[in-house]
């Protein structure tokens, strides 16, 4: 611990500060915010209630406005502070407010009504953490089975993506043959061919093929990216080709050089590009939201969409499934950041 | 079993030619030697008998079957690479049973193969260690097991002591001979170590440009270089060459002048040069003694290399770096004059285009 605060406080003016101490920590600072800001909001804010949401100014932590029973009154009343008219303060809870006054009474004494200028109160307000945002979404919706449709499009499609960019990768990084270059600068360019481009054409074959209203319409037009093919082939070009001669004089056939050699050695990159497809795949909105026109087989980015009505947006539930959604994403990295770094560093790509 | 013969064979990548009609004949059990300098087709040429190359050209057999079209696996050879190429993510067992599972063998005789192996090659302790937790010397031993077990046809080794240091390649290199002499199989041996190649080979074959020099025992490559290359190529340190111009000669003598105007009679059949012939002689450094007097060669030493056993004098001879190897220690200054002689030296005379001479020594 004591390492890591001498670590994080080093400065390169040694007891003074140089230019560039107050340059990186402003930097840093800086780059905390942007980066972590979004997140740490989105968080704190799926906990507040509709109300809290609304609410201007907004505050990081979700408040709610105090509230108390009082008897003669169905409804619990809001709490206040409230400077009296002597200058003493004391909480009031409000039963209505006409105009810019209002009518309030002391909790212990409910009989008698105090009339308070609005601008004279202030909310008492707690912390409260609305769990009904997460507990909701599980029970009226159909939550589970949107997170059913989003797992199981995210693990095939990137087991497919996996073997077929390893296997177009493989040909690429290790056999001789006319056009390989021509075949490499090719898939490389469709990285210049933007979704929005080929949405039309992509539908039309995608709908011809039967696959509309089907997770599989949602699969397959993803699992071949360039993006893939081109981390593994990089990383397979420095796998010594040696080994692949071994193999060959040890009778291996060239799927067994591909399945039992390369493959495993290709672990690190294979790595790189699960996390990046699974991260594509389960933030995936338009592609699915065009091919999925069921409910029952919306994935969960769609399906967040629904709280997202025409005529009202219930904020506090997409906000708490978003979170819910980020939960996978933030494991993958968790567990296999390892990989992204070394593999990244590994393939030369940044 | 084991009999390797190439007729013709040419090879060439693209509009280059690197192989130009190769011929030659390896006996059953023969180890024989690829030696020559780095480019010279070697590594090449191994590989088209091992399968990994195609050959352009001509044809390869192997125990009287033609194997040019014969994929590297159907071959039944196994090879040893520079780099061992053990797979790095498989157990030294696995690495060496990857060979026989793919030839569908049963699991007990694996183990057997792989139990004597190692046994053989003292690396039992290591067979679950991957090949990242090994010496260089083990990893050796394992790239060696690897392609025992497979009981194969003729082994193909690719410069396999080049990554081990000086001390492990000397006693490695014993080893390999005693494997040799109990396995008694065919080998096909490829280096640029001059002494790997006398220490080891049945025969060598000495390779430039794609072209085959010399092909015969060390012995003979040693005494009786076929021309220039092969003579400067065999031997360390390497063979002197004098330059000189033939003047007179007879049925049983020349007499030539060498740089310096140094005059020296040798022993040729005087008919086979004419006289202004450009010739050039051949000295070993171990066969040119220092001399006493006014007799031989003057020369002035330019550098002392005592190793103890043996004293290497550099010496300078009219403008010409001339080695001499001279047994045991001795006190000589760099700077001083002495004498070089000839006397006793097999001498090796080569004609303008650096073949060999055939004389009387």
């Amino acid at each position: 611990m004591s390492r890591a605060i001498e670590f994080l406080f080093r400065r390169r003016g040694g007891k003074g500060w140089h230019w560039t101490d107050i340059v990186t920590w402003i930097w840093l600072i800086v780059g905390l915010f942007v980066m972590f800001g979004p997140a740490v909001w989105l968080t704190a804010s799926s906990f507040k209630s509709p109300a809290a949401l609304a609410e201007f100014p907004p505050t990081i932590l979700p408040y709610v406005t105090q509230k108390v029973t009082v008897e003669g009154y169905d409804k619990p009343l809001d709490l206040y502070t409230v400077t009296l008219d002597d200058g003493s303060t004391a909480t009031l809870a409000e039963i209505r407010r006409i105009g810019t006054v209002s009518q309030m009474i002391d909790p212990d004494k409910p009989a008698e009504i105090v009339k308070v200028n609005i601008a004279k109160r202030t909310p008492v307000r707690q912390m409260s953490f609305a769990t009904e945002n997460y507990t909701e979404p599980f029970i009226h919706f159909d939550f589970v089975r949107y997170l059913w449709n989003s797992v199981f499009v995210t693990v095939t499609a990137t087991l497919i993506t996996l073997v077929v960019n390893s296997m177009a990768a493989f040909a690429l990084s290790k056999y001789e043959f006319r056009g390989r270059t021509f075949a490499m600068l090719l898939i490389l360019a469709t990285l210049m061919v933007p979704l929005s481009v080929i949405m039309v054409p992509l539908y039309s074959i995608v709908s011809a093929l039967g696959l509309f209203n089907n997770l599989w319409g949602v699969i397959l037009p993803t699992v071949a990216t360039p993006t893939g093919v081109f981390i593994l082939r990089q990383y397979m070009l420095t796998i010594p080709d040696e080994l692949l001669d071994a193999a060959r004089m040890d009778k291996a056939s060239e799927w067994q050089i591909y399945w039992r050699i390369i493959l495993p050695l290709t672990a690190p990159a294979l790595a790189v590009l699960a996390i990046f497809s699974v991260v594509w795949r389960w933030n995936d909105f338009l592609w699915p939201l065009i091919v999925l026109s069921r409910k029952e087989l919306y994935t969960l980015q769609v399906g967040l969409s629904i709280y997202s009505g025409e005529l009202n947006v219930q904020w506090h539930f997409i906000l708490a499934m978003t979170v819910v959604t980020m939960i996978p994403v933030v494991l993958v990295f968790l567990f296999l950041q390892r990989f992204i770094t070394t593999g990244i560093a590994g393939t030369g790509l940044k | 079993m084991g009999h390797i013969k190439l007729t013709n064979i040419t090879k060439s990548f693209g509009a280059i030619d690197v192989i130009h009609g190769i011929n030659l004949e390896i006996a059953d059990g023969e180890l024989i030697v690829f030696v020559g300098p780095s480019g010279c087709g070697k590594s090449t040429l191994l590989r088209m008998i091992a399968g990994l190359e195609k050959p352009t050209g001509g044809e390869l057999l192997i125990d009287g079957t033609l194997v040019n079209n014969m994929p590297a696996s159907d071959r039944g050879l196994a090879m040893v690479f520079q780099s061992y190429a053990l797979y790095p993510h498989m157990s030294v067992r696995q690495n060496l049973a990857f060979g026989l599972e793919n030839s569908k063998m049963p699991k007990g005789e694996i183990d057997t193969r792989i139990t004597e192996a190692a046994r053989m090659l003292e690396i039992e302790h290591y067979l679950d260690r991957r090949p990242g937790q090994l010496s260089g010397g083990q990893r050796q031993r394992v790239a060696i097991g690897r392609a025992i077990v497979r009981r194969p046809v003729a082994f193909l080794l690719d410069e396999p002591l080049s990554n081990l240091d000086a001390e492990l390649r000397g006693s490695t290199r014993a080893e390999l001979a005693a494997l040799h002499a109990r396995l008694s199989a065919t080998m096909i041996y490829v280096t640029h170590d001059q002494i790997e190649a006398m220490t080891l080979a049945d025969r060598i074959v000495v390779l430039r440009a794609g072209r085959i020099e010399q092909v015969g025992t060390p012995m003979e490559l040693y005494n009786t270089p076929a021309n220039r290359f092969v003579a400067g190529f065999i031997g360390s340190p390497h063979m002197n060459f004098l330059e000189g111009t033939v003047e007179a000669s007879s049925s049983a003598k020349a007499i030539a002048t060498f740089t310096g105007g140094n005059r020296l009679e040798l022993p040729v059949a005087g008919e086979s040069i004419g006289n202004g012939a450009r010739i050039t002689l051949g000295v070993r450094p171990q066969h040119i003694s220092i001399g006493s007097g006014t007799e031989g060669i003057p020369a002035r030493i330019t550098l002392v290399e005592a190793l103890g056993s043996e004293t290497i004098v550099h010496t300078d001879v009219s403008g010409q770096k001339i080695l001499v190897v001279a047994p045991g220690q001795h006190n000589l200054i760099p700077g001083t004059d002495i004498r070089l002689s000839l006397s006793e030296a097999p001498l090796h005379l080569f004609n303008e285009k650096g073949l060999r001479l055939e004389h009387a020594v």
